[in-house]
This record gives structure tokens, C-alpha cells and sequence, in this order.
């Protein structure tokens, strides 16, 4: 065979893998999205579900997803931008730097089953914390402790030195050229890092079925358990009771995730071009 | 804060920072007050201690998942329990062993039909896209990322289960449903860390393929994928990580029947299904087993990032002799 047609082939072959990728996302939203739209309304957004089939509402859902991710968000920030801090600003490469990646690395990796089971078996039963929100939350932040990370670490490594040696050449300690210099610089790309975990968190269910239970309930404080919306489309879905709420319930949590991460793309953007 | 002239320059002789080694020589010369050097070094220990969570996450969940799941190789014994072919946890019978055939029969598949889709997309972005091409193609690969397990899922019960039920003349809860739905999942992972490989590959190389005369095709197939070789297999053992961990999209679709089946259009059950399935109404040794479930499917996504640090630091040396 000719080497020309050969790369015209192959060519078209590599089209088709990416164009298949593409057209799989766009089945996977399309699908959720018209079979879910003629469900939402502010009743079903706004109220309880009840009776045997869980008709009406989700409400208790939604906010019992939005709880453990706010609170898992506050627990994991600062400790992975800290975190990372010290991978990128102060560490020296050595063994206890090897082993902090691999740990991360690992952390990165856990399935979310395992997770699930850490979080049953420590916060929810040794710690007493029982099926509650915050046991839900320090298990997810786990969780996103490895992304926040590495987006932090990959956001201040692209701080451009020089603006280090500025800091320094005035004076200025190497905390005051971190906290002042460094951090706000890379500021857009950490919070994208951050936006970005919160959508893992929202989307994540094996992980919250075992430290938050399963019971509809509206959580007023961190230690009162609740089903989330992964779990409800979950049981919706696997009892086959009310299709019409699991395509409502999958919209809306799909919406909730594309606006994060279309969310965390679009500050991205327009911190870039302010710079 | 003052910034006088005494607090300019943080002593820390063991920063890896060209400005601060430098005062480290000149230590006894005392350039920062005693109150800025305590301050920096106790931020500084904190920033570790933080970074030190994730040590100890991993470590917590040796200790708590596994601690719980110790009994079941004690008792029943690491051959009964992993080679065991009968998954009867309620008459004392716990061999996972069709649980881990599952698990393997729906990764292997999964990496079959993902891994050309998802090389193909990575090879794709990086050589062949224009600009305005990739502006769609990548951004959909990262949503097709943030999609959550459960809706893949709900997709493949809906949609990909009746299809492969007409197909197989069964009720299309199978391994083959898996292969599908996992097969999609994966393809964010391999083709966001090859096209990451195939991009680190210095411009000049490919500009001599070219000189030589070669088209794209045999520049890729000859030169980059040879060249971004170990960073595409560290993609498609991550890959493989995320195929064996995955849960909630697998539980949806496999059918969950704990048995070596005839056909892979015959409900399977793997290890991450069993223990969501089981979890509600296990005690007991049953419990125990399933913690011992978990702590086999920890330790195998832990080898297998060690797997791939190994490649990269073999990877590093031949760089470095050559």
C-alpha cells in the first residue's frame, strides 16, 4: 500500500477515536438532559419527596449535597494549599518528600468504595461521629486532598522566579515573598484547582453512602445525616420505582457539575487575560 | 510586620532557595532577628505537618480498613479466602475468588475497547487537531472526567443495557454492559495523561521525521509513540486503577450475580459490586470479609501507582545515560 493512503487511513481512524469521545459526551449530557428537563420545576426543585415512590421534590437532597461539599471544601482547602506550599516553596527533594507524592499519589488512586469503608469504619463508627455530614466531609476531603494539591503545587510552580527574586531583593522574608508574592499570583489557578474538587465531591456517591446514610433528611448541623443526590438517583434508579425523579434528580446533579466545571474554566480564562 | 533592615533575609540554610542559602553562610552574622527566625521556621513546620496528611491519610486507612479486615486472612486464611470459588457468605462459605474473576474479566475488557479510543484521542489532540478542534475535543475529554460515576450508570442501565439485551437475547446485565460504560469512564484518564506524554516530546524530533520525508502517520507510529512509550503505559495502568476501583457505574450495569458465568453476557459480580451489595446486611465475618475486600482493592491501586513511579524514575535514569 501506498504510504499516502496509509496516512489517510490511519488519519480517519484517529478522527473517529476522537470524534466517538466526542459523541459520547454529547449522548451522555443529550440523554440526561431531554429526558430530564420536562421534570424540573421549582416544585420538584423545592419540595420533599415522600410516599413509598418518592414522589415530589428532592429538596433535602440537594441541600444535603451542597452541606457536605461546602463544609468538606472548608475542611480540605487550607491544608492542601498549605500542603502544597511546602512541596513547592520549602521542600527539599529527599526521602520525606518522596513519601508525602507517593502518599498523595496513592490518596489520588483509592477507590471510592475503600474510601467509603475508611469513613464508615473511623469517622462514622470509632470517632462516634455516626451517619452525619461532617463524617461524610472528612472522608470526601481525603478525597480531594490529592487534587487540591497538585493544582496548587502546578499553580505556584508556574509563579515566574523572578517575581520571587524581586520579593526578596526588597527585603522581604521568605514567608512574607510566599504569603504576599507567591500565593496571590497563583490564586486563579488555585481556586480552579479547588472548584475543580468540589465537582469530584458533588459527584461522588460510593464514598457518602457510608458516612452519611441513606435517610431523607434536612441537615441543620454538621452532625445530622442525610441522603444526598448521588445516592437518591442511585435508589431511584436501581428500585426502577420513579424514573421520572431519577431523570429529574440526574439532570440537576449533572447541571450541578458541568456548572462547576464550566464555572472553574471560565474564571481560569478571564484571570489569564487580566494578566 | 516591620521590615527593618535585620529582618531582611530569612536564615535557613537547609531551604533549597539560592536567596536564603546564601544568608546561611552568613549565619553568625545574625541578618534576621530572633523572632523572624523562630516565626519562619514554625510556619514552615506547619506547612509540613499539613503536607504530612496525606502520609497519614494512607496510613489511617491501612490501620482502620485494614484492622477490620485482618480477621478474614487469620481465620479463614489468605488460600480459602482468595482462591475460594464459593461466595456464600451466609453459610460461612467467603472464596472471592469469582469476585476477583469479575473484577479482572471487566478491566481487561474495559482496557480493550478504551484504550485504542483513548490513545487514539490523546495522538489525536496532540498532532492531528487544529487549534479550533481541540478547543472542542479537549474540553470534552475534561467533562467527560467530572461526569459522576452514578450517571454513567443510570446511562448504562437505560440506554447501553437494552441495547446489548436485543443484541444477546438476555437481559443485558453483564460484563459486556461493563465493558461499555467502563470503556467511556476510562478514556479521560489514558487520554488526558498520554496527550501530557506525547506533547513533553521536543518539537525537533518530529521536525526531523518530517525532513526524512515521513507522512504524520508513519512519523507517529514510528517516532512519538515509541518516543512517549512509558508515559502512555503509565496512562494505561492509571487507567487500569480507575477500571478495577470503579463502583457505583459497574454496580449498575453487571447484573451482580457472584459466579464464574458461561457467557459475558451473563450477570458478574465484582469485588467493589459485592461489598456495595452485601454492606447493607453484612455482620459479622461477612462484614470482616467485605473490609477484606476493600484492603486487596487498596493495596492493588496502591501497587499500581508504585508501578508507574517505578517506570518514570527507569524512564528518568535511561534519560539521564543516554
Amino acid at each position: 500500500m501506498n504510504k499516502s493512503v496509509t496516512n489517510i487511513i490511519a488519519l480517519s481512524i484517529l478522527w473517529l477515536a476522537a470524534g466517538i469521545t466526542v459523541v459520547v459526551l454529547f449522548a451522555v449530557i443529550s440523554y440526561v438532559f431531554v429526558n430530564g428537563i420536562s421534570q424540573i420545576s421549582p416544585a420538584f426543585i423545592f419540595t420533599w419527596p415522600h410516599g413509598v415512590n418518592a414522589e415530589g421534590g428532592v429538596w433535602p437532597t440537594i441541600v444535603s449535597t451542597m452541606y457536605v461539599t461546602v463544609l468538606a471544601m472548608l475542611i480540605v482547602a487550607p491544608i492542601a494549599v498549605l500542603a502544597a506550599v511546602y512541596l513547592a516553596e520549602y521542600a527539599v527533594q529527599g526521602r520525606l518528600v518522596g513519601m508525602i507524592r507517593f502518599a498523595a499519589d496513592s490518596l489520588a488512586s483509592v477507590p471510592s468504595i475503600v474510601m467509603g469503608l475508611f469513613g464508615l469504619a473511623l469517622f462514622v463508627e470509632a470517632a462516634g461521629l455516626r451517619f452525619s455530614m461532617l463524617s461524610a466531609a472528612l472522608a470526601l476531603s481525603f478525597l480531594m486532598l490529592p487534587i487540591v494539591m497538585r493544582a496548587t503545587e502546578e499553580a505556584i510552580r508556574a509563579v515566574p522566579k523572578y517575581i520571587r527574586w524581586g520579593s526578596y531583593g526588597l527585603g522581604a522574608t521568605k514567608w512574607q515573598t510566599v504569603s504576599r508574592i507567591v500565593i496571590p499570583a497563583a490564586m486563579p489557578r488555585i481556586i480552579t484547582g479547588i472548584i475543580l474538587a468540589t465537582g469530584r465531591a458533588v459527584g461522588e456517591t460510593a464514598v457518602v453512602i457510608y458516612t452519611m446514610g441513606q435517610a431523607i433528611n434536612l441537615p441543620i448541623t454538621p452532625l445530622d445525616s442525610g441522603r444526598p443526590m448521588t445516592v437518591h438517583l442511585y435508589v431511584l434508579a436501581m428500585e426502577g420505582i420513579n424514573l421520572p425523579a431519577a431523570y429529574g434528580t440526574a439532570l440537576l446533579l449533572m447541571v450541578l457539575i458541568l456548572g462547576f466545571n464550566l464555572g472553574a474554566r471560565y474564571f481560569l480564562r478571564r484571570a489569564s487575560k487580566r494578566m | 510586620m516591620t521590615r527593618s533592615a535585620e529582618d531582611s533575609q530569612a536564615s535557613m540554610p537547609d531551604s533549597a532557595d539560592p536567596v536564603s542559602m546564601t544568608s546561611g553562610e552568613q549565619g553568625s552574622l545574625r541578618l534576621v532577628s530572633r523572632a523572624t527566625h523562630i516565626k519562619e521556621l514554625a510556619l514552615k513546620n506547619l506547612f509540613l505537618l499539613c503536607a504530612f496528611v496525606a502520609v497519614m491519610g494512607v496510613v489511617l486507612i491501612f490501620a482502620f480498613v485494614g484492622l477490620r479486615g485482618w480477621p478474614i486472612f487469620a481465620e479463614v486464611g489468605p488460600i480459602a479466602f482468595l482462591g475460594g470459588a464459593d461466595w456464600s457468605p451466609t453459610v460461612g462459605q467467603y472464596g472471592i475468588w469469582p469476585l476477583i474473576y469479575g473484577s479482572l474479566v471487566v478491566m481487561s475488557g474495559a482496557l480493550v475497547i478504551g484504550t485504542p479510543l483513548a490513545v487514539g484521542t490523546a495522538i489525536f489532540l496532540s498532532e492531528i487537531a487544529t487549534p479550533r478542534v481541540r478547543g472542542i475535543v479537549r474540553p470534552a475529554v475534561e467533562l467527560l472526567a467530572g461526569i459522576p460515576s452514578v450517571i454513567y450508570g443510570f446511562f448504562g442501565l437505560l440506554i447501553l443495557r437494552p441495547i446489548v439485551a436485543r443484541l444477546s437475547d438476555g437481559l443485558g446485565f453483564g460484563a459486556v454492559t461493563g465493558w461499555l460504560i467502563l470503556a467511556i469512564m476510562i478514556v479521560p484518564t489514558i487520554a488526558t495523561l498520554s496527550e501530557d506524554a506525547l506533547r513533553s516530546i521536543p518539537d525537533g524530533i518530529r521536525e526531523a521525521s518530517y525532513a526524512m520525508g515521513a507522512t504524520t502517520w508513519q512519523t507517529i507510529y514510528r517516532v512519538l509513540v515509541p518516543a512517549a512509550k512509558i508515559g502512555i503505559i503509565d496512562a494505561i495502568i492509571l487507567g487500569m486503577g480507575r477500571a478495577i476501583g470503579e463502583t457505583m457505574a459497574v454496580l449498575m450495569v453487571v447484573g451482580n450475580a457472584p459466579h464464574i458465568p458461561d457467557s459475558v453476557t451473563e450477570p458478574i459480580a465484582t469485588l467493589t459490586t459485592q461489598i456495595v451489595m452485601d454492606m447493607p446486611y453484612a455482620a459479622g465475618m461477612h462484614r470482616t470479609a467485605l473490609f477484606g475486600m476493600a484492603i486487596i482493592l487498596f493495596g492493588v491501586s496502591m501497587g499500581l501507582v508504585a508501578l508507574v513511579r517505578l517506570l518514570s524514575k527507569l524512564q528518568s535514569s535511561m534519560d539521564a545515560g543516554r
